[in-house]
This record gives structure tokens, C-alpha cells and sequence, in this order.
């Protein structure tokens, strides 16, 4: 099956995808009268020219590993969790939930707490579209969709009806208390003399994000669910054969992605906002669609793909700024990017497979060489 | 509650069934041949816009309709292409679709009539205006049957009476005609159509085309119809709604037309909440009723209350044996 070399796979595939999608993105702002190249130079500038740009770049990039990595790792099993967003909204309830009810000593403790229900609650909105998929064989798909809705409702009810302190106009929480607020990043790196922007809302939880790259990465390589799970993603027949339970997988693996879906409230509920609005998500959910395609499931590529979304995101506010470029530019790029990387991304592979074919039937008329081991 | 609220609520039903109706057709083509189509939700966007930009620039609604439909199609073909001719993932494919969809919209809107990503209000002829059915006026008088002629009935824009022609067309068409049988065929056995000589890639895109077709109209009905002009993100999660009804009625025409009808009378009861209490008694929260679709599609889904067995080759890509 692997006509193409490894490198081909993980690098020239995904980089030709990005490439037509930027090639598009840069003829639709030609279309609306802005030049792309300034387009670009200002992006670059405004999210990665300062501290204040890399603050807010590094913000959005914390929401994107964590969905990004939901998305992954069910992704493995041939799941497709379109619930994201309403997992993290979940998730977003569960931290509001550990620091405005729970008396936290101490930010460090807080977060643990916070994370905690934030992953269960994340991972409880997950569990049910899971088990009527491995039970009763209704789509994932359209579950995690009608799940996504039920949660905007309930997260609504709740706001307005029992947690919107009494006086108070907006749907939202109130303030968390001093003590869970998390470090930004300024007041981390501050004691090691690195000057970084204060007003940016980059937070602990990027490293969080970093740890949990890191801990998905050992599990879907280095431990026995990991294999299980793979395996039942590229044959469920044969993990069957193995002995692999189909339910037990589809669970657990929904379940670890709804958490991680869920874990993103401690950036941007509990670092960013430091109370629970309405629509606090802002579609991060569905990024970790885009991240995760782009970044093949692959933990390292989540982590690049995250960050260069988290640029996208700032760039494109610095461009609705100063230019008459609206912030939609930026959905729309993210939906190039799921359309090349993700459903055509065969129109890219037929050629550069025919190529690869071509060029080793040139050089090597000897017979075929052992396949290079796939690790997709 | 009197007869004139009632009315007045299933009079507020039908317009709000419409566009899920004709949306919830649109899948119900697509996915009986076998393309699972999310993306109904930005086609239907997508055509809401080009019908209320174009009708807005030329003063004819029918120039809109077709732009909007236009639109859609243009999508469908998108859908098509990444789903048909290069086997890739239906899903994502669809949601791309509906980001595009969104995006694109407002940037347009944005660069042609800087109004914050809406059009201009439509007026005249550039929108459809509601139509009097023969002897309305006159009998709306009689007790009982003439505020239900004059009212329910009569009075609605031409796209309702089209979207509701459209349910017994589409039970011709998938049931009595040759077409039909293969378009159910290739979404159940692609395989078995394409022994019989008959083409698997032509049929899909028909079907994907109709698909555009129709939820280009439901699109224009949005915005040229339900409302005067296009706002951001107005389709709303219809799409996913009449998604939500074209599971509800289990693939099938009249089905999905109670399907839509009753998606529709949850909304229009959102809107009165005074309603409700009078005939149940007690106040129920407007957010609680509009997750309700969605909550009872995941039963229905979760087979507690009838099975609804989707076409068996949904999804999967067909690959002509060599």
C-alpha cells in the first residue's frame, strides 16, 4: 500500500494541502480588494510581533491542542466527534462549577479541581453518543451534532436561571474567587527575567496543553489501549478477531476525547474569562476538527497545527483592525483547510502517489523493495 | 387558548416548517443515495444570501431565487467532487461546506454592501410576498372555515405552496419512477446498479444536485420570504434541524413532511410562551423547547421509539470493482 515514502506522507501531503488552501485564501482576499501580501505582513506583525501578539496567539492555540487532541485520538478509532464544542461547553460548567462552589486554598490545587470536573462533565456529554453508538448503533455523528445544540440549551437554562448571581443583567456566572485565578504567562516567565505582556491571556494551561500532547502521544503508541484503539480504527473486524471489545474502545475512546474537549475551560472559562458566559467556546470545538486533520492525528502535528491557528485567530483580529478584511476570513481559511486537508485530501495524494510511483518504477526496475513500515 | 391563537400558531407553524421541509427533502435525496450531507445547513446560508444579494441588486426575487439556488448547487457540486469523484470523507466534507458557507457569506455581504455582513432591506419585488388564494376575502367571514381558509391556508408566498408540492413529488419520484428506484437502489447497493449497467457516479450527482436544488430554495425562503434580507448566520442550525426531521421521518417523504411541521410548531411555540402556559398549565423555558427537536431525534436515534434504519450504503464511498 505505501507507495509514497514516510516523509511524503507526514510533510509533502498535509504541506501541498495547506498550500491550496493559503493559495485560495490569498485569491479571495485579492477578490475583496485588500492586498494578501500586506495581509500576511500584518498577520505576522500583529500575532507574533510581540509578547502582546504571542500572548493572544499561544491563548487561542491552548483552546485548539485540547480540542484538537479530542478530535485525534477518536480519529484513531475511526470516531468522528463533531461534539467538541458542546463538550467543552460541558466543560466549561464543570470549572465554573469546582471554583465558584468550592473554597480552593490555593490556584495550583484549584486547577487540579477545575480540570477535574471539567474532564468529567466534558467526558459525561461525550459518554452518551458513545454508548448509543457501540449499543444501539445510532451515528456518532449525528448524536455529537444534536449534542452540541442540547448543551448551547442547557448551558443557556443554566446560565440564566441558576447561576446568574441575582441584579446581574448578562447571562454569566459570577467572577471565580482571587484564589483560582490561573498565572499568566507574564507572571510565570517574570521570575526568570523574560519580559512578557501582561494584558495577554496566555495562561498555565499551555503548558497543561503542552503535558497533554505528551501524555495522548504515550498512550496511543506506548500503551495496550493505544494499540487496541488503533487497531479497532483500521479494522474492526479484525480487533474483534484479537479479542478487542468494540464497545469497550468506542467508550473509553470517546470518553478521553470528551475530557480533553472538556479540559479546554480551564484556558479559556478559568485563565481567560475567569467566570462562565454564554458561548464561550466561540467554536473551538469545531477548529479541533481542522487542527486535528491537519496535524494527522499525530499529537507533534496537533501541537503545530494548534499553533498555527492560534496565529490565524490573532492575525485575523489584527486584520478586522485595521483593515476592511472581516474576522470571517478566518472561517473561511479553516474551511479550506478542512476541505483539502481533510475530505479531498485524495485529490492530492492520487498524483503524488502516480509521481512516487513513477519515479521508482524509473529507478529501480529490480522487483519491489520491502514496504516501509506504516505508522499513518 | 381560542380558535383565533390557534390559528394564529399553525398559521406561524407552516412558515417556519418551510424551509426545514424543503431542506429536510434536499437530505432525504442526497442520503437515499447514499451521501451523507451535513452541509445542508451552509447551502441553505449560502443560497439566503445570494437570493437576497441578487434580488436586493436587480429587483426581481426570481433573479434571486435562481442566484440562490445557483449558490447551493455550486456547494452541492463542491460536496460532490470531494465525496464522489475523489471518495473523500462525507462528513468533512460537509462541514467544510458549512464553514465555508459562513465565512464566505459575510465576506461578501461585507465587501459589496458594507452593512456588517447583512443585505439591504428587500422591498417591492424583491421579495415574496404572500399570495390570496381564490374567494379568501370573501368567505373570511364564515365562522370556523374562513379564518382557516383565509388565514392558515391562503396567504402564504409561493415557496410554501411549492415546498409543500414538493412532499408527494418526491414520493412519485422516489417510488413510482425508474430513477427513483435506482436512486433508493444506489444507496442501499451500489454494487447491484452498477452490474445492472447503470452509473453509480451519475446517479449520486443527481441526487447531490437536487439536493442543491432544493436547499437553495429553502435558502431563498429565508431571506426573501421568512424575512426581508440576509443577516449573518440567519439559517441558524435549520439545517441540522431538518437533518434532526429527516431521521424523525426515517427517510421518508410524507414522513418528513409531519416531521417539519411539528420541528415547526416547537418553534413557533418559542416565540409564545404565553401559550403554553395557558393549555399545560405551567411556564416552560423557551431554550428547554428549542433543544427539543434534538433531544427526541437522539431517542428516536437511540431506536427506543421506532427504529430508523438509515440506507445501508450511507457514507461509504463506492469503488468500481476491477
Amino acid at each position: 500500500m505505501d507507495v509514497m515514502p514516510k516523509w511524503a506522507e507526514v510533510v509533502l501531503v498535509p504541506l501541498i494541502s495547506l498550500l491550496l488552501a493559503a493559495v485560495i485564501s490569498a485569491l479571495v482576499i485579492l477578490a475583496i480588494g485588500e492586498d494578501p501580501v500586506a495581509a500576511v505582513k500584518l498577520m505576522i506583525t500583529g500575532a507574533l510581533g510581540s509578547t502582546y501578539g504571542w500572548g493572544y496567539t499561544l491563548y487561542y492555540a491552548t483552546n485548539f491542542i485540547f480540542t484538537g487532541l479530542a478530535v485525534a485520538i477518536a480519529f484513531h478509532a475511526r470516531l468522528f466527534n463533531i461534539g467538541g464544542e458542546g463538550q467543552a461547553m460541558l466543560g466549561g460548567l464543570g470549572v465554573a462549577i469546582a471554583c465558584l462552589f468550592i473554597p480552593w486554598p490555593h490556584w495550583s490545587l484549584a486547577l487540579i479541581g477545575a480540570a477535574v470536573m471539567a474532564g468529567l462533565l466534558g467526558a459525561a456529554w461525550a459518554a452518551v453518543p458513545a454508548w448509543l453508538q457501540a449499543k444501539r448503533g445510532s451515528h456518532i455523528v449525528i448524536t455529537t451534532i444534536m449534542f452540541n445544540f442540547i448543551a448551547a440549551a442547557l448551558l443557556n437554562y443554566v446560565l440564566v436561571n441558576l447561576l446568574r448571581p441575582k441584579g446581574q443583567m448578562d447571562p454569566a456566572t459570577a467572577r471565580f474567587p482571587e484564589a483560582t485565578n490561573l498565572p499568566t504567562l507574564h507572571d510565570i516567565l517574570a521570575p526568570f527575567g523574560i519580559a512578557f505582556s501582561k494584558a495577554a491571556p496566555a495562561n498555565v494551561s499551555f503548558v497543561v496543553a503542552i503535558a497533554a500532547c505528551f501524555v495522548l502521544w504515550l498512550l496511543i503508541w506506548r500503551t495496550r489501549l493505544g494499540y487496541e484503539i488503533r487497531a479497532y480504527g483500521h479494522s474492526e473486524s479484525a480487533a474483534k478477531y484479537a479479542g478487542i471489545s468494540p464497545v469497550k474502545i468506542t467508550m473509553i475512546t470517546m470518553i478521553i476525547s470528551g475530557a480533553l474537549a472538556g479540559m479546554m475551560a480551564i484556558n479559556n472559562v478559568m485563565g481567560e474569562a475567569e467566570r462562565l458566559v454564554l458561548n464561550s467556546t466561540e467554536g473551538a470545538g469545531f477548529i479541533g476538527i481542522a487542527v486535528a486533520l491537519m496535524g494527522r492525528s499525530h499529537p507533534v502535528g496537533v501541537f503545530l497545527a494548534a499553533i498555527l491557528f492560534g496565529f490565524l485567530y490573532q492575525g485575523g483580529a489584527e486584520l478586522a483592525l485595521w483593515t476592511s478584511i472581516p474576522r470571517e476570513l478566518i472561517i473561511v481559511i479553516q474551511a479550506l483547510v478542512i476541505l483539502f486537508t481533510g475530505a479531498l485530501d485524495n485529490m492530492v495524494r492520487m498524483p503524488l502517489e502516480k509521481i512516487f510511483l513513477a519515479v521508482r518504477r524509473a529507478r529501480a526496475p529490480k522487483p519491489e523493495r520491502k514496504p516501509v513500515e506504516s505508522a499513518e | 387558548m381560542d380558535y383565533a391563537t390557534l390559528i394564529q400558531l399553525l398559521d406561524s407553524t407552516v412558515r417556519l416548517a418551510t424551509p426545514l421541509l424543503l431542506a429536510c427533502l434536499a437530505g432525504l435525496f442526497s442520503e437515499r443515495a447514499g451521501i451523507f450531507d451535513i452541509g445542508l445547513e451552509g447551502k441553505m446560508l449560502a443560497a439566503a444570501f445570494f437570493s437576497a444579494a441578487v434580488a436586493s441588486l436587480s429587483g426581481s426575487v426570481w433573479i434571486g431565487l435562481l442566484a440562490g439556488i445557483g449558490a447551493s448547487v455550486a456547494l452541492s457540486a463542491l460536496h460532490g467532487i470531494a465525496s464522489i469523484t475523489f471518495r473523500g470523507n462525507q462528513l468533512i466534507s460537509g462541514v467544510a461546506i458549512n464553514f465555508l458557507a459562513a465565512g464566505m457569506t459575510v465576506l461578501i455581504a461585507q465587501d459589496w454592501f458594507k452593512q456588517g455582513g447583512r443585505t439591504p432591506s428587500l422591498m417591492g419585488g424583491a421579495r415574496f410576498e404572500g399570495i390570496t388564494l381564490p374567494f379568501a376575502d370573501a368567505i373570511a367571514d364564515v365562522p370556523i372555515i374562513g379564518p382557516l381558509y383565509s388565514e392558515l391556508i391562503s396567504g402564504h408566498s409561493i415557496l410554501v405552496y411549492m415546498a409543500l408540492a414538493a412532499v408527494p413529488l418526491t414520493w412519485w419520484v422516489l417510488y413510482r419512477t425508474r430513477f427513483g428506484l435506482r436512486l433508493r437502489a444506489v444507496g442501499e447497493n451500489p454494487a447491484a446498479v452498477d452490474t445492472a449497467g447503470v452509473s453509480v457516479i451519475g446517479l449520486r450527482f443527481a441526487a447531490v444536485g437536487i439536493c442543491g436544488v432544493l436547499c437553495g430554495i429553502a435558502g431563498a425562503y429565508l431571506s426573501t420570504a421568512l424575512q426581508a434580507g440576509f443577516v449573518k448566520d440567519m439559517s441558524a442550525g435549520r439545517g441540522f434541524i431538518a437533518l434532526a426531521a429527516l431521521i424523525f421521518a426515517k427517510w421518508r417523504p410524507w414522513y418528513a413532511l409531519w416531521a417539519t411541521l411539528l420541528f415547526g410548531l416547537f418553534g413557533a411555540l418559542e416565540t409564545r410562551p404565553d401559550v403554553i402556559e395557558a393549555v399545560i398549565g405551567m411556564k416552560v423555558q423557551g431554550q428547554l423547547l428549542g433543544a427539543l427537536p434534538y433531544v427526541m431525534t437522539v431517542i428516536i436515534l437511540a431506536g427506543f421509539v421506532g427504529k430508523a434504519i438509515p440506507p445501508r450504503a450511507g457514507g461509504e464511498p463506492y469503488v468500481k470493482e476491477r
